[in-house]
């Protein structure tokens, strides 16, 4: 079947089909409010029909119907296998070994795909403070790998962020062994103008797609740090189906995709 | 044996008595989810002070007394309304005017010390935290650490004995008092909770006093009938409330959906009002619980929950 991409869609959206497609068929998945519950729910219609939702609250693999506000949402309990709590997914689901997918977000991401979820300035005398780790520095640590979700601006991508609250790849190749973690790691950044992956000798964020209407110039210019753009090309945009579904199945009520027009 | 239960049965206004200004306590629920919010109106009412506050991810169960002054400091993981704040409003003004102290942790790690106390080791090992700056460096300074109830170390790293490989030691939490809110209680104090947990059972359990506000209090034989859907035996608990929607503006699963439009009039008054209005108007402005229900009105208490109606 030949691909019909669609012609009007919104950057939201986008960013979920892009999010969708990091998720591959039968992978256990660990998501977040928000964009990535939209990209694991829309994953679950089209590329990855058997992936597992699971949620550090408590509820693992539920048949979303509506879409959730909280981790913790009611919404979440809708025809799961089991409903737990915190104490028993992060130890026998994720410090055990099993989840393949943790998206993650954050304030700051920096070139090594370190997250900062806690402070600007001085961590004693914050100049800002943000909410914190959450389970997103546990996803972060033991998850197989990590896709970050972020907004694209200079000042939220730093060479270093100011608190490492997620490990990325730390400071290098060698900088998850050293902490002494086992496996894991950040595989792709999607942001507001494109998709960043980690180079394979360096593990340094490069510019990998941008999206349709977004030069590699522009990427570069909204990143604090050297952005790699020689292997960029555009992203794949969102076909027609995939749009249909995430306004149809995924978000009718229009509680994240609505909310993002305003 | 029915003095004793009957002694358990209390109001709100006898069980917040429980709680001494400077109490080390902690609360259920998570983000969104079935905190004890009739039991943080009673505790601001009564305008306790210096409580130090263990949380994985407490939303406006720490927001609101932390804004109303009763919270000294604070050991947790994340502290917003996900969805409908990025951040607790109170927390950060507190933390960025430096009028709380705090330590922060991963939602993992707090749970896990909170196990470690329900199980009365003095610690746990895990394997996450690791290559972060939260292993890195402490809230905590070393006069706040020379007091004998908090641990004198926020963790340690060590190479496990048995593998060498590096893992994370994390203290033991023992609070004096831990408030959960749960669907039932039975008259003797068996908690049975609907849904997901979240961190409830290791907090309920590592307390020096449990208290549980509760939807409903049934027979004893009703919870029995099934023991296996019980999570908290009788004999932990001190004290039980009958507190119907005591977790509004969050939900109850099975009960009830928390209530977006309520929070989203609290995160705007707790962040643009400097004075801060939502206190005297919802919370020291009211004198019970029911009072409070009856103010905001019978829409408001069924939350929103569109064609989840068993949820």
């Amino acid at each position: 079947m030949v691909k019909k991409y669609a012609e009007d869609y919104k950057l939201l959206e986008l960013m979920a089909v892009a999010a969708a497609r990091e998720i591959r068929d039968g992978e256990i998945v660990f998501t977040g409010t928000g964009l990535p519950m939209l990209g694991a729910m829309l994953a679950q219609h089209t590329n990855a029909l058997n992936c597992i939702i699971v949620f550090e609250a408590g509820a693992i693999d539920c048949k979303l119907a509506h879409l959730p506000m909280s981790v913790g949402d009611p919404r979440t309990m809708r025809f799961a296998s089991t409903a737990t709590g915190l104490f028993d997914v992060f130890s026998t689901v994720l410090q055990r070994g099993f989840l393949d997918v943790g998206f993650l977000g954050g304030a700051q991401i920096d070139a090594y795909g370190n997250i900062n979820a806690t402070c600007i300035g001085n961590y004693h005398h914050p100049k800002v403070r943000f909410p914190g780790s959450g389970g997103s520095g546990d996803i972060a640590c033991l998850s197989k790998r990590t896709i970050i979700i972020a907004v694209h601006e200079k000042r939220r991508f730093p060479e270093r962020v100011d608190y490492i609250t997620s490990p990325g790849w730390i400071d290098g190749p060698q900088g998850r062994k050293r902490a002494g973690l086992p496996w894991g790691g950040p595989s792709a950044i999607i942001t507001t103008l494109g998709v960043l992956r980690f180079d394979e000798r360096k593990k340094r964020a490069y510019l990998a797609s941008y999206h349709p209407g977004v030069t590699p110039k522009q990427a570069q210019e909204n990143t604090g740090f050297r952005l790699d753009v020689s292997r960029a090309k555009e992203t794949e945009p969102p076909t027609e189906a995939e749009i249909k579904i995430l306004r149809e199945k995924v978000d009718p009520e229009g509680i994240f995709l609505k909310k993002a027009e305003e | 044996m029915a003095s004793e239960i009957e002694s358990k049965i209390m109001s709100l206004r006898e069980a917040a008595k429980l709680v001494p200004n400077g109490a080390h306590i902690s609360l259920g629920g998570f983000t969104t989810q079935r905190h004890p919010m009739a039991f943080v109106h009673e505790l601001i009412r009564q305008k306790k002070r210096k409580l130090h506050f263990y949380g994985h991810s407490p939303g406006g169960g720490l927001d609101m007394p932390i804004g109303a002054g009763c919270i000294r400091r604070v050991e947790l993981a994340y502290e917003a309304d996900e969805a409908f704040s990025r951040i607790g409003p109170r927390f950060r003004r507190a933390v960025e005017n430096g009028s709380i102290e705090w330590e922060d942790y991963s939602n993992f790690g707090m749970v896990q010390r909170f196990a470690a106390g329900a199980m009365g080791i003095p610690f746990i090992p895990m394997k996450t935290m690791l290559g972060s700056d939260i292993v890195k460096k402490e809230g905590f300074s070393k006069k706040t650490r020379s007091d004998p109830k908090i641990a004198p170390k926020k963790l340690a790293v060590i190479n496990c004995p048995f593998t060498g490989d590096k893992i994370v030691l994390l203290p033991a939490i023992r609070t004096d008092v831990t408030i959960i809110h749960a669907q039932v209680v039975d008259a003797q104090g068996t908690v049975r909770i609907y849904g997901q947990n979240f961190g409830d059972e290791q907090q309920a359990k590592c307390a020096k006093k449990l208290i549980v506000t509760c939807e409903d209090i049934v027979e004893p034989e009703e919870l029995r009938e099934y023991p296996e859907h019980n999570l908290i035996p009788f004999f932990m608990m001190n004290a039980i409330v009958k507190v119907p929607y005591g977790a509004h503006p969050y939900a109850c699963y099975r009960c009830y959906g928390y209530d977006p439009e309520f929070l989203r009039i609290y995160h705007n008054k707790a962040k643009n009002d400097g004075t801060w209005g939502f206190l005297n108007d919802y919370i020291l402005g009211v004198s019970d619980w029911e009072e409070y229900l009856t103010k905001i009105g019978d829409d408001r208490k069924l939350g929103y929950a569109p064609r989840l109606k068993l949820r």
